[in-house]
């Protein structure tokens, strides 16, 4: 349960373009994911969670964070990536996400390993290509340019709420 | 001279209220002709405390209302005179009126001013017919004397000559009070003649030197109205006897009728803010219900808002007691920890028995403060069933049990507009005219049954008729109107009843100020909901309806009873646990080969797998090999299948919904000692979950969907 960092010490940038933003990434299956930092409350190391039952299998179960239940997202399974056993490296990036609602929730995801910050300016940001239905790119924001990398930056709002709330919404309607 | 007196404003409301809710539970008790002389002491306490409150902190129409129906008690109190049907009547109007003063007062809103002044001139009718001249004196006197600041905007000021009689009571001086500086204060509203009356002053050598003895007569010429003129004398209220005589003399309280009534009505609408326009209250051919429509709204608003909680003594006395033992088991345990050896581990481990026994008494009691008797809420009904039977001519019996059961304030506050609407839809929909009654054979008198009974860390709250139950084939031509059923399609009886929940449907032929919008029980369901409830309706035609609601008692705490199924541990609601057996082999059936039933003593009941139902993978399968637990929710009894009994613990429930949303089957969540979180089954939900589907396919995300209550 230690904290692995604290997102905002890890680099130190002057801020002075407006349109700039700092991004955590993390590696999921060799590729690197950004989150927008300042939604990012505490990263966490993989502890045992308390499964959900009749719930989609992408989301792991619920933890205790400090008398909150928040449930945790298997991010590998959300985007249809193969599963690998959870090793030393694998941690919970926890994360304010707001519903469409515009209720503020927290969960949290589990990713490989945390990578970096950056600072991505808005003209590094690439709009997302069309993949057509093979891919599921709903909460992808965009792709990032860093250097020679690429990072594609996600929208966290969409993480948790679309399909898990959205199963929700069919069911209201009936 | 400056207190800020706004800061106690909130506790005179508070007040105020509980003594108007107390004013109309006894007036609703008082036997016409041989009233209890102690109910009628209470009435006229209550109505004499919010008067000198109303008065004190300026709400003058307020405590002028209050003054009329003080002296009336007062006449009633003293023997003056009997107690009388349509004496009643009054004061309960005028307990209406007062609060929806009150309200407006507190919100700033406007108040039903042509109800009011109605009320007030019942009263004074009823004071001038039976009244006695000496009550009318002071009553006038007081009009005038309780007209503090605060409240701006009273009549137009007149222009004259003020005579002003100034009798101090002798012990003036002692209260810091000193006429002179009251004289120079009025003299800066204008030319001001002081005559003195010396004639009881006592010998020298007699005199007491901080006594007052003089008396005075004062002309005051000046522009002002009366209101000015007694804020200067506001702090000497009741040590002396004042007069104001204004140039164009007010009419007294005694004059006839007719003429006070058109002095009263625009007195008591004055001190509503000035600036809020008269909103559009119903007609006042019907004040008592239009009134309420207007004004019981924005009282809810705010009530959410800031609201405070009057906690009984002997609870607050027992919370410290507690804390009181916690300190000293804790210094016990300090002192045992400063030179520990292994040879007084029995003595930590007492320590320790101690502290948590501690802990759950405190636990327990700190949750019972916010635990109110539900009567707060139904103790508004018995006047609402008589006023709305008398005016829709019915005869309507009103029945109440369990009005002492407790439930948590939060949940009390929200409940309150749902069940005033159910009693209403069952005086105006459910119970038939007499005449009705009597040609369809029952007894002429209708029965309202109220209940409220705790069930399995629920409350239950069911308001039941024997009216005509709800006309089916009418709910459903109107929901095959509105679109709402297909015109091939035939419900079931289960499903058209519950159609009355649906937005947009009312079966009242006439719509009244009653009941009948085809808004409200959608609404209904909706609030109920909201809390985490559930409502049920059952109607048998021609011999009535029953809604049953289900709420959670708190949204804190439950005793459970935990459980392990593989290696996941569940928290079973205690309250809903039967017993606990082994399974014989012998006593479990399958019907149909499928479902499974267990034998218990005289009853077969369904036996629910867990690991089955949750995705787990179990210890056991065998049922031999487990433990079962029967259950009981919603009145049916279920056996769980779980592999062992872990033990019981107090558990705070935590929300799923908060960061997730609600799972079927499972009520909450709870952290246990270690850290680790368990969910808290929902033994209601997991017998519904198992009679509708079995157990859910699970790594598919699309069918394991959440079905939703309502569905």
């Amino acid at each position: 349960m230690s904290n692995v960092a604290t997102a905002t010490d890890a680099q130190s940038t002057d801020l002075n373009a407006a349109e700039m933003s700092q991004y955590l990434t993390f590696i999921m299956a060799t590729e690197e994911y950004g989150v927008d930092i300042l939604r990012v409350q505490e990263i966490k190391g993989w502890d045992m969670v308390t499964p959900i039952p009749n719930t989609p299998d992408y989301i792991k179960g619920v933890i205790n964070l400090r008398g909150t239940i928040v449930p945790i997202v298997d991010l590998r399974r959300r985007f249809g990536l193969p599963n690998i056993e959870y090793g030393p490296t694998t941690v919970v990036i926890v994360l304010k996400v707001y519903a469409e609602d515009g209720k503020e929730r927290t969960m949290g995801i589990v990713v490989d390993a945390v990578s970096d910050v950056y600072n991505v300016t808005a003209k590094d940001m690439k709009d997302t290509p069309d993949f057509g239905a093979d891919a599921n790119i709903d909460f992808v924001r965009g792709l990032a340019t860093v250097g020679e990398k690429m990072v594609i930056i996600l929208e966290v709002d969409k993480m948790l709420t679309v399909g898990a709330m959205a199963a929700l919404d069919r069911t209201k309607l009936n | 001279m400056t207190v800020d007196v706004t800061q106690f404003f909130q506790a005179f409301f508070e007040e105020s209220f509980e003594g108007l809710a107390a004013m109309e539970s006894a007036l609703l008790n008082l036997d016409i002709g041989a009233a209890d002389s102690e109910a009628i002491n209470r009435i006229f306490r209550a109505a004499h405390s919010i008067k000198g409150g109303a008065a004190t902190f300026g709400f003058t129409a307020v405590a002028e209302f209050t003054h009329l129906v003080e002296t009336l008690m007062d006449q009633i109190r003293s023997g003056q005179r009997a107690v009388t049907q349509p004496d009643v009547e009054i004061l309960l109007h005028s307990v209406d009126c007062m609060h929806a003063m009150l309200d407006a007062v507190r919100d700033g809103s406007a108040v039903n001013q042509e109800q009011i002044a109605a009320v007030s001139q019942e009263l004074q009718a009823s004071l001038a017919g039976g009244a006695i001249a000496s009550v009318a004196t002071p009553a006038a006197q007081q009009s005038s004397m309780s007209a503090p600041k605060a409240i701006p905007n009273e009549k137009a000021a007149t222009n004259g000559l003020w005579k002003i009689n100034f009798v101090p009571l002798s012990h003036l001086l002692k209260t810091g009070n000193d006429p002179v500086r009251m004289f120079r204060e009025l003299s800066g509203l204008g030319a001001l003649r002081v005559a003195v009356n010396d004639k009881n002053l006592p010998p020298f050598l007699d005199m007491v030197p901080d006594n007052v003895y003089l008396e005075w007569e004062l002309v005051l010429e000046a522009n002002v109205d009366e209101k000015a003129i007694s804020e200067v004398f506001e702090w000497v209220d009741g040590d002396c006897e004042l007069t104001i005589q204004s140039p164009q003399p007010t009419p007294e309280i005694s004059a006839p009728p007719a003429q006070k009534a058109a002095v009263q009505a625009p007195k008591a609408a004055t001190p509503t803010t000035p600036q809020a326009p008269k909103t559009g209250a119903p007609a006042s051919t019907h004040p008592k219900s239009g009134m309420k429509e207007a004004d019981k709204k924005p009282v809810g608003a705010s009530s959410a808002e800031t609201s405070s909680i009057r906690v009984s003594i002997d609870k607050i006395d027992a919370l410290v007691n507690m804390v009181g033992e916690l300190v000293i088991t804790q210094s016990m345990l300090g002192q045992l920890g400063k030179d520990f050896d292994m040879s007084r581990i029995d003595k930590l481990l007492d320590g320790l028995t101690q502290l948590e026994r501690n802990t759950r008494e405190l636990q327990e009691n700190v949750m019972r403060i916010r635990m109110l008797p539900i009567s707060f809420v139904f103790s508004r009904f018995p006047r609402m069933v008589r006023d709305l039977s008398q005016k829709l001519d019915k005869k309507i019996d009103l029945k109440m049990s369990g009005d002492q059961t407790e439930l948590d304030k939060t949940v009390m506050e929200k409940i309150g507009d749902p069940l005033v609407h159910l009693v209403r839809n069952s005086i105006d929909h459910g119970v038939e005219t007499h005449d009705k009654r009597v040609a369809a054979g029952k007894p002429e008198t209708g029965v309202i049954q109220l209940d409220a009974y705790h069930q399995g860390g629920n409350i239950v709250i069911s308001i039941a008729d024997d009216g005509a139950g709800i006309d089916t084939e009418r709910v459903l031509a109107k929901a095959r109107k509105a679109g709402l059923v297909k015109e091939d399609e035939t419900p079931t009886h289960e499903r058209i009843v519950d159609l009355i929940f649906e937005p947009g449907l009312s079966t009242a032929e006439v719509v009244s100020d009653v009941s009948g919008r085809g808004v409200g029980m959608d609404v209904v369901r909706r609030n109920i909901q909201e809390l985490g409830g559930t409502i049920d309706v059952r109607s048998v035609r021609g011999e009535g309806s029953s809604f049953t609601i289900r709420l959670p008692l708190t949204l804190a705490i439950l005793d459970g009873q935990l459980v392990r199924v593989g290696d996941q541990t569940f928290i079973v609601p205690l309250v809903s646990i039967v017993e606990s057996l082994q399974v014989k082999k012998e006593l479990v059936n399958r019907v149909a080969g499928k479902a499974e039933v267990f034998k218990l003593r005289d009853d077969y009941i369904p036996i629910i797998r867990l690991y089955d139902m949750f995705g787990v993978h179990p210890e056991n399968t065998l049922l031999e090999e487990g433990l079962l637990v029967v259950v009981e929710g919603d009145g049916v009894r279920a056996g769980l299948f779980v592999d062992d009994l872990l033990g019981q613990q107090q558990v705070v429930i935590k929300s799923l919904e908060t960061n997730y949303r609600r799972v079927d089957g499972i009520s909450g969540a709870t952290i246990l000692g270690d850290g680790h979180v368990a969910l808290i089954l929902d033994v209601s939900g997991l017998v519904k979950l198992s009679k509708n589907q079995g157990p859910t396919p699970q790594n598919d995300s699309d069918l394991a969907l959440p079905r939703s209550a309502a569905a």
